[in-house]
């Protein structure tokens, strides 16, 4: 790709326009206005930029429901991420164990429910949780849990959550390992094998450091994602009454002060945090993995 | 690799073990759905008197769904309808934008090329429900809250299309075939338009995929950027009935009079997850190749 000529340049430079106007428009736009946000000052009803000093920060950091949500967050996601990558990685290799009809079978239905998002993973996860409705009644009452309202009550909740969420987003990662599985040299593995390998070592020593970088770029995006829960707290809250909490995660708390109170200064606040997080998990990612490269076409 | 090759090499140590996990799995994943598929033959009462997976009957369907059609005159068909094409616009967009884009960036070296692959990649790791209030304090501002654009124009921003784009145009059309498309006095629009495109049939199965994956289920932006309820999407409509009526049991003290229950809840859910279940299984390989593609092999 050396010295393109004018008319290909100008060309390029059309192309790529109205990518960048979107990108400027909806997402560098917005993040940084939320940043001249969250310093602005509402007091006169039109803000002021600048007028607020910290006081947004101080004061959505130190809402008496802040320090809760995060915990709660904070707990979702030390549940939810590792967790979900080591059940992920043990029925990849599961399946991969043999390449059988029913595994090829299970690997498709494993992945059906990532098709369920949003408000209907939330609406049939209540369908689910309760025990007078649920195909999982046995198990429920085996535990002692009679109502939605004790399923879903304090501690419970987010591991609540985080099998929902390995319900709907398992199946993908799955596909994904078993295709990073099938990368792997038939050398390598046969080797294995010939040297006294059993399944489960093969798997375990071989395969699973082979596939690492994979992991990484599972572990940051499940981060990534999971610390913006919002609907399944929001319509589980009005499914389950009181228990769960109307300011349960962060995004819901953020959501209260630009809705319930219109203070968009201290949602801006927030919603940083929740920016800053996914900012940092993708530096991250291009850093440190290899899927995402801005030099593919320059090799 | 033969079947009996693979079984000489790998002891079938634990062979029934594996099936017994798998199916267990199998409960896991399957139930809720098989669960979904069944319930909206039940009455209201008979998800609590019939068993669980038992089936009612197959008249009940017939009479949620005049319930869920019923309802406000057909609102929920006009959120059926809005879904459609808004998922269907920023589809549009979102390809007629991307696709030049990663093309651009693929084959010519210009100024500035650098910094907008590296923002396009942040942009599409960073997940979108994180800039969702971001927008909505943007649009506030510009006045467009409430407005249908307001969710179409931010979902048809695809930094993910861009860069698989990106990743085709560099490694799946050889450079020899755009040099010598030059070479013969193309210009970069025609090679563009007469041999890139009609070699972009996979890709553009990919963008279409994980746009209309991404956007059909989208639930953050529209609820928080649509207000008139006639600008709702299914998921926003759901989400309104979920809260405002007595479709979950639970809730039931709160307006009871409502015909929407959980039969009618149950079929909604169903029939919002039915076109993706079928665009799922048809194009299972699709998502392993679009989270995989930039872990080009050399």
């Amino acid at each position: 790709m050396i010295g393109p000529t004018r008319p290909r340049i100008r060309t390029a430079h059309l192309f790529v326009l109205p990518h960048t106007v979107f990108m400027l428009l909806f997402a560098i736009g917005p993040a940084v206005y939320a940043l001249v946000i969250s310093f602005a000052s509402f007091q006169r009803g039109t803000p002021e930029f600048f007028g607020a000093g910290l006081d947004n920060y101080a004061n959505a950091y130190t809402d008496v429901r802040f320090l809760p949500a995060l915990g709660n967050v904070t707990q979702f996601l030390i549940i939810s991420v590792p967790l979900g990558a080591i059940g992920v990685l043990a029925i990849a290799a599961l399946l991969h164990a043999r390449q059988d009809r029913l595994g090829s079978g299970m690997r498709t239905l494993y992945f059906i429910p990532g098709a369920v998002a949003g408000p209907t993973l939330a609406l049939l996860a209540i369908f689910m949780l309760d025990p007078r409705i649920s195909p999982f009644a046995p198990v429920l009452q085996a535990m002692g849990l009679t109502t939605i309202g004790q399923v879903t009550s304090g501690s419970r909740l987010p591991w609540v959550f985080a099998i929902m969420y390995f319900f709907a987003a398992a199946g993908g990662w799955v596909a994904i390992f078993y295709g990073a599985f099938n990368g792997i040299s038939r050398e390598t593995t046969e080797a294995a094998t010939m040297d006294g390998c059993g399944p489960i070592r093969l798997a375990w020593s071989v395969k699973l450091p082979l596939v690492r970088p994979y992991i990484v770029y599972m572990l940051i995006l499940t981060f990534g994602a999971n610390v913006q829960m919002f609907v399944e707290p929001q319509l589980l809250a009005v499914a389950a009454g009181s228990t769960v909490g109307r300011y349960w995660s962060l995004n819901q708390l953020s959501y209260a002060y630009a809705f319930e109170l219109s203070d968009f200064g201290s949602a801006a606040a927030i919603a940083l945090l929740m920016l800053g997080v996914g900012l940092l998990a993708a530096i991250l990612i291009i850093r440190f993995t290899d899927f995402f490269r801005p030099d593919v076409a320059d090799r | 690799m033969s079947q009996t090759a693979s079984r000489r090499t790998r002891p079938s140590v634990g062979g029934s073990t594996r099936v017994i996990l798998l199916l267990a799995l199998a409960v896991f994943f399957g139930l809720p759905l098989l669960w979904l598929l069944i319930a909206p033959s039940k009455l209201q009462n008979e998800f609590v008197t019939l068993p669980s997976l038992a089936f009612g009957e197959i008249g009940n369907y017939l009479r949620a769904l005049e319930h869920l059609v019923g309802f406000k005159d057909g609102r929920i068909l006009l959120w059926a309808w809005n879904s459609v094409w808004y998922t269907a616009a920023a589809l549009i967009i979102g390809l007629v934008i991307s696709i030049p884009a990663g093309y651009a960036l693929a084959t010519t070296e210009f100024r500035g090329r650098r910094l907008i692959l590296w923002l396009t990649l942040i942009a599409l790791i960073v997940p979108t429900s994180a800039l969702v209030l971001p927008l909505f304090l943007e649009m506030s501002t510009l006045r467009l809250v409430g407005s249908p654009w307001a969710v179409i124009l931010p979902t048809a921003f695809f930094p993910f299309g861009v860069y698989l784009a990106y990743v085709f145009y560099a490694t799946s059309v050889p450079r020899d075939l755009l040099a010598a498309g030059r070479v013969d006095g193309c210009s970069e629009w025609q090679l563009f338009r007469m041999v890139c495109l009609p070699l972009s049939k996979t890709l553009i199965g990919l963008l279409t995929f994980l746009s209309f994956t991404a956007n059909w289920n989208n639930y953050f932006l529209p609820f928080v950027m649509l207000t008139d309820d006639e600008t709702y999407t299914l998921p926003v409509g759901l989400q309104s009935l979920v809260t405002g009526t007595s479709m979950i049991s639970m809730s039931a003290m709160r307006g009871t009079s409502s015909t929407l229950k959980n039969p009618e809840g149950a079929l909604l859910s169903l029939l919002m997850v039915l076109p993706l279940v079928v665009v799922f299984i048809v194009c299972q390989r699709y998502v392993v190749r679009g989270a995989l593609t930039g872990a080009v092999k050399e």
